[in-house]
């Protein structure tokens, strides 16, 4: 066991030593690695700030529905119970014009425009929650709605977010059609590095096999070095990640500052950091593996 | 300890290296395998270490079927054999303590015992003192008792060599072959390929005569 351990452990440090005495090549290697793999994370965090921003503005689809100024009580508690009682909305949301004109005060601080009104320009207003997230019975109760006297203006708030989230879903199949496709590439990069070395070391391989060498034991420097280079791209990708996400954010900061708003792009979380690493780790692994058992087969055969 | 029983051997391509050979050897037994270049020595010791495959017959070491032998059981029976090659077949990057260590390492021992054994091998050869030179800095018969050092680091009990003194001058030939009868002398099982008179008329031992993939008598 012990020695066993000794052997992981000098494979590893030969693995280093290794990446050293041609640092260039091991070096632009990574550095692709660390560039390919960095596009489909980028996309994919962007992809989730535009996710949480959008989550962030409107949960739930909601129809809005401003009555007209001279609606009266009974009116009002007439078309409460109507909409309750309508098949396609699972509950109602009455909000008074006197509600309305707080809220508009407390949430956009325009406390000196609305103090100098002589009366309160906003109508009474239902938010109308349908039962249903589909994007066509939601037009078709609008559109229902809109026929209703008395309702002056109805408005179908989410329609935009449905038409984004539309989108984020193509967006996310994108990326995962990228990281896909980089994945591959980043094996054939792996299985090319490799494939270079094993022609170098063709002498030192068959030496060992004659000598009574397994072929994990000669698979296991390969696997090693496949391993560490996958590593290392990941943390390359991770800090070309890292790197982008701080000077976006430097000029994003001077933009939502004009809009008042506190917004900045998150940085990946530490599952999916710690998921980027494994996943570059094993895909260089993987590339070392196919790479060695392949010549390791051919000569076999041989 | 090594058995044979009607091996037969044919390369792809139709040519019949060996046919229909059978003898044997005993643990202990210092054996000659001559004949011209050609003949099929390298074959037969290639079939003993599994390096090549025979088309028939029976190839047993120590009571393993070696024609049969499963590709994961081929790295421990060659551990228990010392191999020495012709061309030596050393590794030109490291140092002559590294080469011998390799088989070491591979066997999985631990450093510093790995060590002392690597030493010991290569005082047994002579080379102790240059263990730090690269192989490359090696006279050719220097080089093939580097060789040997590596072959019996591992202690094993068996050791096949083709042709060790192939491209030696006679001194040269001379200083191997006492290395060999000093292991023969300790109990070991030798079975050497050579096609130098000098040697077979100066060492005792039995000889198998090989012509064109026979047996002769």
């Amino acid at each position: 066991m012990k020695s066993w351990l000794m052997h992981h452990l000098y494979v590893a440090q030969y693995t280093l030593r290794r990446l050293r005495t041609s640092p260039i090549s091991s070096l632009l290697n990574i550095l692709v690695i660390g560039v390919a793999l960095s596009l489909p994370t980028g996309g994919y965090i962007l992809l989730q700030n535009v996710q949480g921003l959008s989550d962030k503005l409107v949960g739930t689809p909601q129809i809005s529905v401003f009555l007209g100024m001279n609606t009266n009580q009974d009116e009002i508690s007439h078309f409460t119970k109507q909409l309750e009682q309508h098949a396609g909305i699972s509950h109602v949301e009455f909000v008074p014009r006197e509600q309305a004109l707080q809220q508009l005060q407390q949430s956009t601080g325009l406390t000196d425009v609305t103090g100098g009104l002589a009366q309160n320009p906003l109508p009474h207003a239902f938010i109308v929650y349908p039962k249903s997230n589909d994007i066509q019975m939601l037009e078709t109760l609008r559109d229902e709605l809109k026929g209703w006297s008395k309702f002056e203006h109805v408005q179908l708030d989410s329609a935009w977010v449905r038409k984004l989230e539309a989108l984020l879903k193509f967006g996310r199949l994108a990326v995962l059609i990228l990281a896909i496709l980089l994945s591959f590439a980043l094996v054939a990069i792996t299985f090319n590095t490799i494939r270079l070395q094993i022609l170098t070391q063709r002498e030192e391989i068959e030496v060992s096999k004659l000598i009574g060498a397994s072929n994990s034991f000669i698979r296991r420097p390969f696997l090693y070095f496949g391993l560490v280079q996958g590593l290392l791209g990941g943390t390359t990708a991770w800090l070309i990640i890292t790197i982008s996400l701080g000077l976006l954010n430097i000029s994003l900061g001077d933009l939502v500052q004009l809009y008042a708003s506190s917004f900045s792009l998150q940085h990946l979380s530490p599952g999916d950091s710690a998921t980027l690493l494994c996943f570059s780790a094993y895909l260089g692994w993987l590339g070392a593996l196919l790479s060695v058992s392949q010549h390791l087969w051919k000569t076999e055969s041989r | 300890m090594i058995s044979f029983k009607q091996v037969s051997k044919r390369y792809p391509g139709g040519y019949a290296a060996l046919k229909n050979i059978s003898f044997e050897v005993d643990a202990g037994e210092m054996l000659f395998l001559t004949g011209h270049s050609g003949a099929g020595k390298s074959t037969l010791l290639k079939l003993i270490a599994a390096i090549e495959r025979p088309n028939g017959g029976l190839v047993s070491v120590n009571g393993q079927n070696i024609g049969k032998i499963k590709s994961g059981a081929i790295p421990y029976l060659r551990r228990n054999l010392g191999l020495i090659f012709q061309d030596h077949k050393l590794l030109f990057d490291r140092n002559l303590f590294d080469n011998v260590m390799l088989p070491l390492q591979i066997a999985g021992f631990d450093h510093r015992e790995g060590a002392k054994r690597v030493r010991a091998a290569l005082d047994k050869v002579g080379l102790l003192k240059r263990e730090k030179a690269h192989p490359i800095a090696l006279s050719g018969g220097e080089q093939q008792r580097l060789c040997i050092a590596r072959a019996i680091v591992n202690r094993p009990s068996i050791l096949l060599a083709d042709e060790p003194t192939g491209n030696l001058d006679a001194d040269s030939a001379n200083s191997i072959m006492e290395i060999f009868k000093s292991f023969h002398q300790v109990g070991a099982t030798l079975l050497i390929s050579t096609h130098d008179e000098n040697i077979l008329r100066e060492y005792k031992g039995r000889r198998l005569t090989l012509k064109q993939g026979e047996l002769q008598a």
